[in-house]
């Protein structure tokens, strides 16, 4: 770890505001990706900023019957959330289903969506990774890559965004408010805040230099049934091979969205017109355009599987 | 002591605590975070300097250079040790490549170097600030590749006969009207244990005292003595706790060594840890394999010829993973064949790994053995014991000591269930489809010198003192119970003291042959101090009984303590043995049922159930054996299931070097899990009458898992371990 300096954020346009007058700064929050990256030199932040006590852990009903969850919330606590639990079920099942206890209790909201990849190379310093050392080249591919993108991958990054909660928040719709240095805020809708890695795989969400996410807000509650199936080598305590994010109506319609398969949460709202047609006709409209290594090719038939468990779940 | 005649009855044979099931007696102290373990000796030396261990990036090739300049000047900095200035290094006996390589680089993650300074944060922050220009060499990392370049490695004390041939095994199997001929592979594992290799290292002249953590005291003072050059008396090794090991720490590992040289170079004491994300790469692990079977038979299911052959590679002058070995005494058949073949790969170090040979060997055997009774139309448990042996097949002249695995069958099968099996692919629960699987397990039973020395003191405390390690097997409280039971004392009247390499030279930890060695080791220098306590007291040792704290004979009695109160009674023994383990074959039996689901949709595989019955001689704290056996399963449910180092084969390294990417089994993985000891003694294994348990237990796990899921789902899988993509393209449509 490299030596770095920190300080304190009390409002989160100076916190911000903070970020861009010190370079190389990163936000702080849970920590529970960013201190593991920093031990191995692969985040070499020069300067971090604390920002646990802006006072963005409150999750609020907005006016227009959506729920505003402020940066801060806790993994646990919004996972355990009696509003969440009845009218967001994806996304405390989808909570419930990553990390440990004791992570989740740490991580927040924000930092969740911002976690990085977990693609092996990025984490071995001694190996070209185009995300962590731009134009070194991309080990995995060609390599070891069972668990990484089977889409919306490039020549130079096929690795995965791991956060269980964002495929949730994608299903959902959810809205991304920040607050910029100049203490202008805005707001990303989720679908817009993931980059596609292309050449430029080290940046990865629409964020810009100082920006900080305040909330993440979700829309109206949409009804249905809310299943998240995340698939994986052992029963708990492990990344997604795939996971399936649905939400299904009585009328056989509904949403799904797809981690473990590409940089961002996936999901095609065109795709979803094919859900009175069954899991593989969803599948191939999903999909279309996949580009499996020889190593990860069966993630294509295992989320057309997972996905008609769903479907089943949801008839009985 | 020499044990050369079968053991009559004994002290041991009282079992008042012996054969109890106990708590440890080292569970307060681990419990309350008072176990010294190797890292946290803070009070043993002042002083202590951390240091940081670099690997090598490249899997072969060599050093160019190291610029060392920025990493000196870093803050806190006290020294660093390369190669370069290491002075002469000589390779340990027990290691296969050097243990601080440069400028040649035998494979990743060889440590290069270490960078000593006054904080951990320090000494890491300044080794990533080491500049290392390599050139990259040409290496062989594919084992499948290399398989056809593989050799007959030279026999060892661990390896036995690279071939072995009984009869007309080619004749036999090309007439035998049922053949099965299946190739099966096994993966890399990484032992995964939760404490990484650690040292501290001082000097106080040219004499090194090292506290850390190591399975084989002796082994380790020897190896250290011969990698640094100093004669072996003037090393001292200290392991009183290992936080695991399974075999990753029977050898000196670079911990040792960099602290050692280390604290030479910062003139102090150097603590230093094996970083996670290095000790799968830096350290040992299992070798992968490729074996082929075959086994023909008659229709009536007597094997009349058995195949077993295994291919694995290590570095050059590494050693096989001896898969077909139990092939050549678990089931009868006059036609016999064995062969172990060696290629030299560039990956890391293989070497043991809990139940060595056997763990992996079982896996693809005890499948085939599954495969064959289908095609047979038989019971897998009736064509197994059809197939029992009581001698070794090689040498029918010699009969096993003990051998009851017809039992472990049939009790297992009783308590199991096993009648509810149906056929494959046919038992369905909702989404589930449930299967059974059944395996045979073996091991040998290992007889090795092993000493101890006791003391009495004046408030009748027994003290017991050898350099056996309990590397979290329940150690401690067994030898214990021995030293209570042969002394006539109650448990807390004996103190155990071990991991000190001043200690008299016991078994140490490996190959399961602690437990029956290491108390043989301290019953003997118990009968011992009887003999000494008798003739103080004034006792004919033949007639003194020992019990409740007192000498007994005839109307007399005096307390124990009373022998010592002119000063402590030493006495010190070993454990020798005589031919026994050569005139009867000495193992140990289990089997292993397991029920297993699988979701007909997505493949998810959830162990529902696991039994084990267990035929291994005396067992000694049952409560302690149990522990090792469930721990045992729940790491051969591991290999069947999650556990394999992925290996880069451009590269040449395991890609997967941390605990995020090698899975091992969490506590949702692991279900409800019994196991029965059945009430044995092998009065050819030591005045014990014990055997081993620790590598028995894993033994056969991976292959009852990987037939409960054909059983479940009609799908054979011959490639470890038993992912979910393996199955999915061929279970039930669910579109």
């Amino acid at each position: 770890m490299k030596s770095f300096t920190y300080e304190r954020a009390d409002a989160p346009a100076e916190a911000a505001a903070a970020a861009m007058r010190t370079p190389g700064s990163r936000f702080i929050a849970g920590g529970t990706n960013l201190l593991d990256l920093m031990k191995l030199e692969i985040e070499t932040p020069a300067h971090l900023i604390d920002v646990n006590r802006l006072a963005l852990d409150k999750i609020e009903p907005m006016s227009d019957g959506g729920l505003r969850i402020g940066a801060l919330v806790r993994n646990t606590d919004l996972a355990a959330d009696a509003r969440v639990r009845r009218d967001y079920a994806l996304l405390s099942r989808a909570l419930l289903a990553g990390a440990s206890g004791q992570l989740r209790n740490r991580a927040t909201t924000a930092g969740n969506l911002l976690q990085r990849t977990r693609c092996p190379y990025f984490y071995d310093t001694n190996q070209p990774c185009n995300k962590r050392t731009p134009g070194s080249g991309c080990a995995a591919i060609g390599g070891f890559n069972r668990t990484l993108a089977v889409i919306g991958a490039s020549e130079a990054c096929i690795a995965t965004h791991p956060s269980d909660m964002a495929v949730a928040m994608r299903a959902l719709d959810a809205t991304i408010e920040t607050v910029r240095p100049d203490g202008k805020t805005r707001t990303v809708a989720i679908v817009d805040f993931y980059r596609a890695p292309g050449s430029t795989p080290h940046l990865e969400t629409a964020l810009e230099p100082g920006e900080l996410i305040t909330a993440v807000t979700l829309p109206k509650p949409v009804g249905g049934t809310h299943i998240y199936h995340k698939v994986r080598d052992r029963a708990s305590y492990a990344f997604a091979l795939i996971s399936v994010g649905a939400i299904i109506q009585r009328d056989g319609s509904g949403r799904v969205a797809l981690g473990g398969v590409a940089y961002k949460p996936w999901r095609v709202e065109a795709a979803e017109a094919e859900m009175p047609r069954g899991a593989r006709a969803v599948t191939t409209a999903l999909l279309a355009g996949a580009k499996p290594t020889h190593e990860n090719a069966f993630k294509l038939l295992l989320v057309e599987r997972t996905l008609s468990a769903a479907l089943a779940q949801a008839r009985a | 002591m020499k044990f050369d005649t079968p053991a009559t009855t004994n002290p041991i044979d009282q079992l008042k605590i012996i054969g109890k099931p106990t708590d440890r007696i080292d569970g307060p102290l681990k419990t309350t975070g008072k176990a010294p373990y190797a890292y946290e000796r803070h009070e043993v030396v002042p002083n202590q300097a951390y240091g940081y261990v670099i690997g090598a990036a490249i899997a072969k090739g060599r050093i160019i250079a190291i610029d060392l300049a920025d990493a000196k000047a870093s803050p806190g900095v006290l020294a660093i040790v390369t190669a370069e200035n290491a002075g002469t290094l000589n390779k340990g006996r027990f290691n296969t490549a050097k243990l601080l390589g440069g400028p040649e680089i035998e494979h990743y993650h060889q440590a290069i170097a270490v960078v000593v300074a006054e904080t951990f944060e320090q000494a890491r922050a300044a080794a990533a600030l080491v500049k290392v220009d390599y050139a990259r060499g040409k290496g062989r990392f594919d084992l499948a590749a290399a398989k056809d370049t593989a050799s007959p490695p030279p026999e060892n004390e661990f390896s036995g006969k690279p071939d072995t041939a009984v009869g007309d095994f080619a004749a036999a199997f090309t007439a035998a009207p049922v053949r099965l001929d299946a190739t099966y592979t096994t993966p890399d594992q990484s032992h995964a244990m939760m404490e990484p290799h650690a040292s501290i290292a001082a000097w106080q002249g040219d004499k090194l005292t090292l506290w850390t953590s190591n399975q084989m005291i002796n082994w380790g003072k020897g190896d250290v003595a011969r990698t640094l050059g100093i004669p072996k008396e003037n090393v001292r090794l200290d392991s009183p706790y290992l936080g695991g090991g399974f075999g990753g720490k029977l050898f000196v590992r670079a911990d040792a060594i960099l602290a050692a040289l280390g604290a030479k170079a910062a003139k102090r004491p150097v603590k230093v840890a094996l970083a996670r994300p290095l000790m799968a790469n830096n350290t040992t692990h299992r070798p992968a394999t490729i074996q082929r079977i075959r086994i023909g038979a008659t229709r009536d299911g007597k094997i009349t010829a058995i195949g077993h052959e295994g291919w694995s590679g290590d570095l050059p002058g590494g050693g096989p993973e001896t898969a077909v070995n139990q092939t050549r005494m678990l089931y009868a058949a006059p036609n016999r064949m064995t062969a172990t073949r060696l290629a030299v790969l560039d990956l890391p170090e293989g070497n043991a790994m809990r139940a060595p040979g056997e763990a992996p060997g079982l896996m693809a055997l005890e499948v085939a053995m599954d495969e064959m009774a289908e095609k047979l139309g038989m019971d897998p448990v009736e064509f197994r014991i059809l197939n029992d042996t009581q001698v070794d097949p090689e040498q029918p002249g010699r009969r096993f000591s003990q051998r009851r695995l017809v039992e472990c069958l049939k009790t297992g099968a009783e308590r199991f269930g096993w009648d509810k099996r149906a056929k494959p692919g046919s038992r369905r629960e909702g989404r589930w489809l449930v299967g059974m699987g059944v395996a045979a397990a073996f091991r040998n039973n290992l007889l090795t010198k092993s000493a101890a020395r006791v003391r009495l003191d004046d408030k009748g405390v027994v003290t017991v003192e050898t350099d056996m390690t309990d590397i979290g097997t329940g150690t401690y409280t067994i030898i214990a119970q021995t030293a209570a039971e042969t002394m006539g004392l109650p448990l807390d009247k004996v103190m155990v003291r071990l991991g000190d390499s001043d200690f008299p030279v016991s078994c140490g930890s490996g190959g399961q042959w602690g437990a029956n060695n290491s108390t043989a080791g301290v019953y003997a220098a118990c009968m011992k101090l009887r003999e000494a306590v008798a003739q103080k007291l004034g006792f004919n040792t033949a007639e003194a009984v020992f019990t409740d704290g007192q000498v007994r004979a005839g109307n007399r009695s005096v307390a124990l303590r009373e022998a010592a109160r002119g000063g402590e009674v030493v006495a010190e023994d070993f454990i020798e043995y005589g031919d026994l383990d050569k005139k009867y074959q000495q193992s140990t039996f289990a089997s292993h049922f397991v029920e297993a689901a699988v979701d007909a949709f997505t493949g998810e595989i959830r162990i529902r159930r696991m039994l084990a019955i267990c035929a291994a001689g005396r067992i000694l704290n049952p409560k302690a054996a149990r522990s090792q056996v469930i721990g045992a399963m729940t790491m051969g449910a591991g290999a069947a299931l999650m556990e394999e180092l992925a290996v880069d084969k451009r590269f040449g390294f395991f890609v997967n070097h941390d605990l995020a990417g090698y899975e091992v089994p969490v506590h949702a993985d692991i279900p409800h899990q019994e196991v029965i000891f059945l009430d044995e003694t092998d009065p050819m294994s030591s005045p014990m009458k014990a055997k081993g348990v620790g590598e028995l237990g894993i033994c056969g796990v991976g292959a009852a898992v990987a037939n409960a899921i054909y059983n479940a789902t009609g799908v054979r899988v011959r490639n470890y371990p038993i992912t979910l993509d393996k199955l999915l393209d061929k279970l039930p449509d669910v579109a």
